[in-house]
């Protein structure tokens, strides 16, 4: 076997692949032929590095220099300077945006400095298609000592202690939910993964199931011990092509290698796993649609009681825990409960990955110990605003959470300090705002949302989101009254005490996020029929300073709808009724006389 | 693929593969290891760093000292090829000249295993730019 | 049993536990307000998928509103049904459900009857605050159901129907959102689908979404055509149920009031469907004694159990889903066609008419009937044996629409020939009736000897699925009945994995037979009406002087004069029919 003295590790990511990252494997792998040193460098195809912003993303082993926006082209660059001259190419290397320096190493990125890489330890770290790998860093050595040293009981104990909280959005403790299950009785009972990943923007599942999708087997297998299970699925939705590649890989490797199967490590424990698609549906994120989903049913909910624990697929005891959930649960075995407790808030506890996106300097994947501040995550992780634009909000927990203003941001980020602040965890998206987005916009964006991915079992979710969506709409295109915003509030309320589950009790948290935080915005729209943030576009007008018009009738001749008049070296006049507001008026005038309001 | 028949199978198994990702592991914390520095630039490589940086590696992975070798640009002594930098945990890094595989090895054996200096010192006549940078 | 004890508005309840908040508040005089919830006791029919959300109440320490239809009791329990939270958002969810539902009420055929139209009103909705889009669905219009899905609520009841209690599985929600909808499997045409036409969906939908297509005006046009020779027929369910149209007890017998009015509208002959009945049981229970004979003399080929073939809906599902199996049932046709085969030939002789001169209408607790008469096979030249099929809803419309006072009308009798029936043909309407009538009849053609007792007890009831083993004089008779669709199948089941030990088996497609029709008054949720109506079937029944069918003199003149003997040639020509492998028929 070749003793390789440096990996080349390629992440391999839905993003960075999308990104020709599987070309850059191609031209790197025949570069290092060309200089004949396949015997000393070995490229790796890895996951997900969570720099996405940066990609593709590649880092040399062992120097630990971290390469971005490669492209195939810099391939033979790599090879012949870095590998084979052993110089740096400093044209790849990440530029700190505020010191304008070059860094070379990860670890000196501030986007890297704050992390902590629980759930994602292996992402970027291993190749995610080799089980060797995975065993090397101690893979499945946490399913083999809870089989063989451990009872469920004190396998559960050790969970519950960890104060590990379900990562898919509800918090609901994991070793509470795996007791309940443990605790029915049943001949056959099922270990569900939901990698039904629905909220726009967060890819955490993914990438985890992409970059370690070991991690999520052994756990389950773990999880099937503790509740008597040995049936595992995985409910993925079906637009995860590299995710399921992946896990099917995965489940083979783990199969021959006998960690699936059969008398698993000779202690008489069978447990495998098989996978279910969906179609990619938000709702089936929600347990009892996910199990209707997988029983072939249509993907909506039922009311819980009674709860999957008693009556779940195919109406045996099915206990769903989340990708991200799962990832954590080796290293908490391994590593003690009273490790992992250290780590994080009073009441949430270890580490979350958040899916950082919008109007930040570092858009990408980042995991921080629950606690961090909302400010630490924004501005030192996600490196600040875009364009020295100012910060107005961020959206965390997708289309259910809330959005948090300025005054939020030293609030140590957990479950119970998101929600009070009307709020959610969610699954970790983070979507940052800054000050040209229109609140009453982003409402209306992700009501759209809501109203595409409601079931239309009950009521309030199938016709109320979609009357909020409306009334947004209006409000939006300057026909709102200040009733509408009573309305608008009475109806959200409703739709949150009345809806039958998590989608429709949450869809309404935006619109009431924003209208608490941002109440002058709404009423700039219904009141003065103004956008304060200029981005909607029924309230903008062009106006044109007559002071600084000298009447050059360069805008009226460019204007496609003639909306503009006026006579020769005289001020000129937009007709608004008229205008289309397509702002080639303003492009084309040198005098800078025509503005929008 | 083998298959795993018990957490002892596991562990061995585990032991066998670690070598695949040290590398790796390592190279997260050079600066508790032993980190060395082979001048690989076209005046190294004729003068053979290359044999000298490949007997380094196996030399140390022998030995089971945690080390990272990585290969670095011309370091301007030309006219002492091989050249490689050592620095010990803790310690400001020394440059050899005329690194043959039989100099390595006395340099595995005295300044690396028991901080003994040994002859073919270059005293350090350049600042790196990382070292200007944080000036 | 397991007690729970709670609090509803301030009083204690005690109540066995499962019970729902809904239920547990009924006991106590306190009724939520519901709207998609529907259980039909001894149906196995229950819809409660909290979807409506109408009958939300506050349950103390939980965060949001919890449904009482679906929301099991627990111990302590403190509920609150009327708080002002609980009554804003009742109302709130309420005008949201308005805002998507076209106002049409003054055209609409459910007005009146409209359980969303009620509760509005209940609700006192005045305005609806949250007007938008509505929402708007390919429209359906079937020889028998007409689906107007704009008016869809997605109570998702008459996908409980279709589903669960008849497993015929043409209906379910579809699309998504504010688009979702109960609809056939990429919206086609319920006659393109599997559908039976049973009419269970509509017996049940809330709304005006699905009802019958409605032929009034076609009998009308009928009426009022001078060529023409307007022959009525009423199915034996219709007098038990008829007289709730006009706010009559569940249960009366209108009979006489219902020949009455129908002379009034205008009809040349008012005969009676219950004829053809007893023409029925000779023509199948001589098939049946065949059947029977052949076995006994070691006949391996025959073809037993026998299946009664007088349900058009059963007929329907066993040609979509049991085609194989389509030798088994009687070829006997169904009463409705029976008469008017006997009609256009028969009665037009006497008339000295052609049959294209003479209009057959029939009313019936049915809606499959309408698709019954627009099958090919029984048509002769393109002219239909029975030409309009209208329901009992429908009839009902009529006599309002002709402003008649149908309660204060005097009783009158059938016309003769096609008037005179016997108590057998009445029971035709409930459940085990067909094959009671068959077994009065079949033990004296079998055994020669005359029934001590015409009342078979043992073939009655509510059940599902019922058996008995009828003693016909030392010669066990295993007979098998089931109504619902759901029930029947099992049978089917049975039959196909040669585990099936029955001589004869009764079955009708809805809950009840023809008493809970899809084309009967609506029920709106009350089960009791079916038991009654079944009661007052079995009191005309015990009232009549004959019992038996074989006893109709009019159907031994019929025989004599005209057909011959039962199953003979004649009979074969015009009272049998053969059955269709649907299973293929099914196009997207």
């Amino acid at each position: 076997m070749a003793k390789y003295n440096s990996h080349i590790l390629v992440c391999g990511g839905t993003g960075c692949r999308a990104s020709q990252g599987e070309e850059i494997v191609e031209n790197l792998t025949r570069a290092i032929e060309e200089n004949g040193i396949e015997n000393e460098v070995q490229v790796v195809r890895t996951g997900c590095f969570g720099f996405c912003e940066k990609g593709p993303v590649v880092k040399i082993i062992p120097d630990n220099t971290f390469y971005v926006h490669v492209s195939p082209d810099d391939a033979s660059e790599i090879i012949a300077e870095h590998l084979v001259k052993g110089r740096k190419v400093n044209r790849l290397l990440f530029v700190d945006p505020e010191t304008q320096q070059a860094v070379s190493e990860s670890k000196d990125m501030g986007f890297y400095k704050k992390q902590l890489r629980i759930a994602l330890r292996n992402c970027g770290f291993i190749n995610p298609e080799n089980i060797e790998e995975y065993i090397a860093r101690d893979g499945y050595a946490a399913l083999g000592k809870a089989l063989t040293s451990m009872t469920p009981e004190e396998v559960i104990k050790e969970i519950m202690d960890s104060g590990l909280r379900g990562r898919g959005g509800g918090g609901f403790p994991t070793g509470l939910k795996w007791d309940l299950t443990r605790k029915v009785e049943s001949d056959v009972k099922y270990v569900v993964c939901n990698a039904d990943e629905g909220d726009p923007g967060a890819f955490m599942d993914r990438s985890i199931l992409e970059g370690d999708p070991h991690s999520v087997l052994e756990a389950m297998a773990i999880n099937g011990y503790c509740t008597g299970a040995s049936n595992g699925l995985i409910y993925i939705r079906a637009e995860y092509p590299l995710a399921i590649q992946r896990l099917k890989i995965a489940i083979d490797q783990a199969r021959e290698s006998g960690l699936l199967g059969k008398d698993i490590f000779g202690t008489g424990f069978d447990f495998d796993v098989e996978m279910r698609y969906g179609a990619g549906a938000f709702v089936c994120g929600e347990e009892t649609s996910l199990i209707h989903s997988m029983e072939g049913l249509r993907g909506e909910p039922t009311v819980k009681p009674p709860f999957p624990s008693e009556k779940g697929y195919k109406g045996k005891p099915t206990n769903v825990n989340n990708v991200e959930t799962y990832a954590n649960i080796p290293v908490i075995l391994l590593k003690g409960s009273e490790w992992f407790s250290r780590i994080g808030s009073e009441k949430s506890k270890g580490t979350k990955v958040f899916a950082l996106a919008g109007k930040v300097n570092n858009v990408g994947l980042i995991e921080v110990p629950m606690g961090t501040t909302l400010r630490e995550v924004i501005f030192d992780i996600g490196g600040g605003i875009k364009d020295g634009k100012k910060f107005k909000a961020v959206q965390t927990g997708g289309p259910s959470g809330g959005c948090l203003t300025e005054k939020h941001l030293d609030i140590p980020i957990d479950y119970d300090n998101l929600l009070q602040c009307g709020s959610m965890m969610g699954s970790g998206g983070m979507i940052v705002m800054d000050e040209d987005d229109c609140m009453v916009s982003m409402a209306k964006f992700y009501l759209d949302f809501t109203v595409e991915e409601s079931c239309g079992k009950c009521a309030p979710c199938r016709i109320g989101n979609k009357r909020l969506y409306e009334m947004l709409d209006k409000i939006t295109k300057g026909n709102g009254t200040e009733e509408d915003l009573a309305r608008l509030r009475n109806l959200s309320n409703v739709i949150k005490d009345t809806s039958l589950c998590g989608l429709g009790q949450t869809s309404p948290n935006p619109v009431l996020s924003t209208m608490e935080n941002f109440p002058e915005e709404y009423l700039a729209h219904v009141k003065d029929g103004k956008c304060p943030a200029g981005q909607c576009r029924s309230l903008m007008e062009y106006v044109i300073d007559e002071d600084k018009c000298v009447g050059c009738t360069l805008c009226s001749r460019v204007c496609p709808v003639d909306a503009i008049s006026g006579d020769k070296k005289m001020p000129h006049v937009i007709d608004v009724s008229v205008c289309i507001k397509c702002g080639a008026c303003m492009e084309k005038c040198k005098f800078g006389a025509i503005s929008v309001q | 693929m083998t298959k795993v028949k018990s957490l002892d199978d596991l562990r061995k198994m585990r032991d066998d593969l670690q070598s695949k990702v040290n590398l790796r592991e390592k190279s997260d914390h050079p600066e508790k290891m032993v980190q060395i520095k082979v001048s690989m630039a076209t005046c190294g490589i004729a003068s053979g760093a290359k044999e000298t940086m490949n007997f380094l590696i196996e030399e140390l992975d022998a030995q089971a000292i945690d080390t990272v070798v990585t290969q670095t640009g011309c370091m301007g002594y030309c006219y002492a090829e091989p050249t490689i930098e050592v620095t010990l945990p803790g310690e400001k890094p020394v440059v050899f000249g005329h690194v043959d595989l039989k100099k390595a090895a006395e340099i595995v054996e005295k300044y690396i295993k028991n901080g003994e200096l040994v002859d073919g010192i270059i005293p350090v006549n350049y600042e790196t730019v990382d070292e200007k940078n944080n000036e | 049993m397991e007690i729970v004890k709670l609090t509803i508005d301030n009083k204690p309840v005690v109540v066995e536990k499962g019970t729902t908040i809904l239920e547990a508040a009924k006991t106590i005089g306190v009724n939520i307000p519901s709207l998609c919830y529907m259980k039909l006791e001894d149906m196995d029919f229950e819809n409660k998928p909290g979807g409506c959300r109408v009958c939300v109440v506050e349950v103390e320490g939980r965060r949001n509103l919890a449904p009482a239809c679906k929301s099991e009791v627990t111990e302590g329990m403190v509920v609150n049904t009327h708080s002002v939270r609980v009554v804003n958002a009742r109302r709130t969810v309420m005008e949201l459900i308005l805002s998507d539902h076209p106002a049409e009420c003054l055209t609409c055929a459910k007005s009146g009857k409209c359980d969303l139209q009620t509760l509005a009103q209940d609700l006192g909705i005045r305005e609806i605050r949250y007007e938008g889009e509505q929402s708007h669905y390919k429209g359906d219009e079937s020889p028998a159901i007409i689906r107007e899905m704009d008016k869809c609520i997605m109570c998702r009841r008459c996908e409980t129907a279709c589903n669960e209690v008849q497993t015929v599985g043409v209906l379910s929600g579809i699309n998504r959102g504010f688009e979702s909808v109960v609809a056939t499997a990429f919206e086609m045409d319920l006659d393109h689908s599997a559908c039976t036409y049973c009419g269970q969906c509509v017996a049940v939908c809330p709304t005006g979404a699905l009802t019958e297509r409605d032929s009034t005006n076609k009998v009308l046009d009928a009426l009022m055509d001078p060529s023409k020779t307007v022959v009525v027929q009423t199915a034996p369910a219709v007098r038990a149920a008829l007289g709730e149209e006009f706010g009559m007890e569940p249960g009366t017998l209108v009979t006489g009031k219902m020949a009455s009015s129908l002379r009034k509208l205008g009809f040349d002959y008012v005969f009676d469907t219950d004829f053809a009945a007893d023409l029925t049981i000779m023509e199948e229970g001589t098939e049946l004694l065949g059947r029977l004979n052949k076995f006994l003399k070691g006949d391996k080929d025959v073809k037993l159990p026998i299946l009664t073939s007088c349900c058009p809906a059963w007929v329907n599902f066993f040609e979509h889903n049991f085609p194989e199996m389509k030798e088994i049932p009687s070829t006997a046709k169904s009463p409705q066609q029976m008469f008017g085969a006997i009609a256009k030939t028969y009665f037009a002789d006497q008339l000295k008419k052609k049959r294209e001169d003479l209009v057959v209408v029939s009313v019936m607790p049915c809606l499959a009937k309408k698709y019954e008469v627009s099958r090919d096979e029984f048509k002769v030249n393109g002219d239909p044996d029975v030409n309009i099929s209208i329901s009992t809803r429908e009839l009902g419309q009529m006599i309002r629409n002709a402003n008649i006072d149908f309660a204060a009308l005097t009783d009158e009798d059938f016309d003769r020939p096609l008037g005179e029936s016997t108590g057998a043909s009445v029971i035709f309407g409930t459940t085990g009736g067909v094959i009671e009538a068959a077994v009065r009849t079949a033990y004296e053609i079998q055994t020669g000897q005359e029934l001590e007792k015409v009342d078979f007890h043992e073939l009655r009831g509510m059940e599902g699925i019922r058996e008995a083993t009828i003693d016909f004089a030392g010669l066990p008779i295993r007979i098998g009945i089931a109504h619902g669709l759901g029930n029947a199948r099992k049978l089917l089941e049975d039959i196909k994995a040669g585990k099936s030990e029955f001589h004869a088996i009764e079955i009708m497609a809805c809950p009840g037979g023809c008493i809970g029709g899809g084309g009967q008054p609506y029920h709106h949720g009350n089960v009791e009406i079916l038991k009654k109506r079944q009661q007052a079937i079995y009191a005309e029944d015990a009232g009549k002087t004959l019992r038996k069918s074989h006893d109709n003199p009019y159907i031994k003149k019929l025989y004599e004069e005209f057909l011959g003997e039962p199953c003979g040639h004649k009979s074969h020509d015009l009272l049998h029919t053969y059955y269709f492998d649907k299973k293929k028929k099914i196009e997207i």
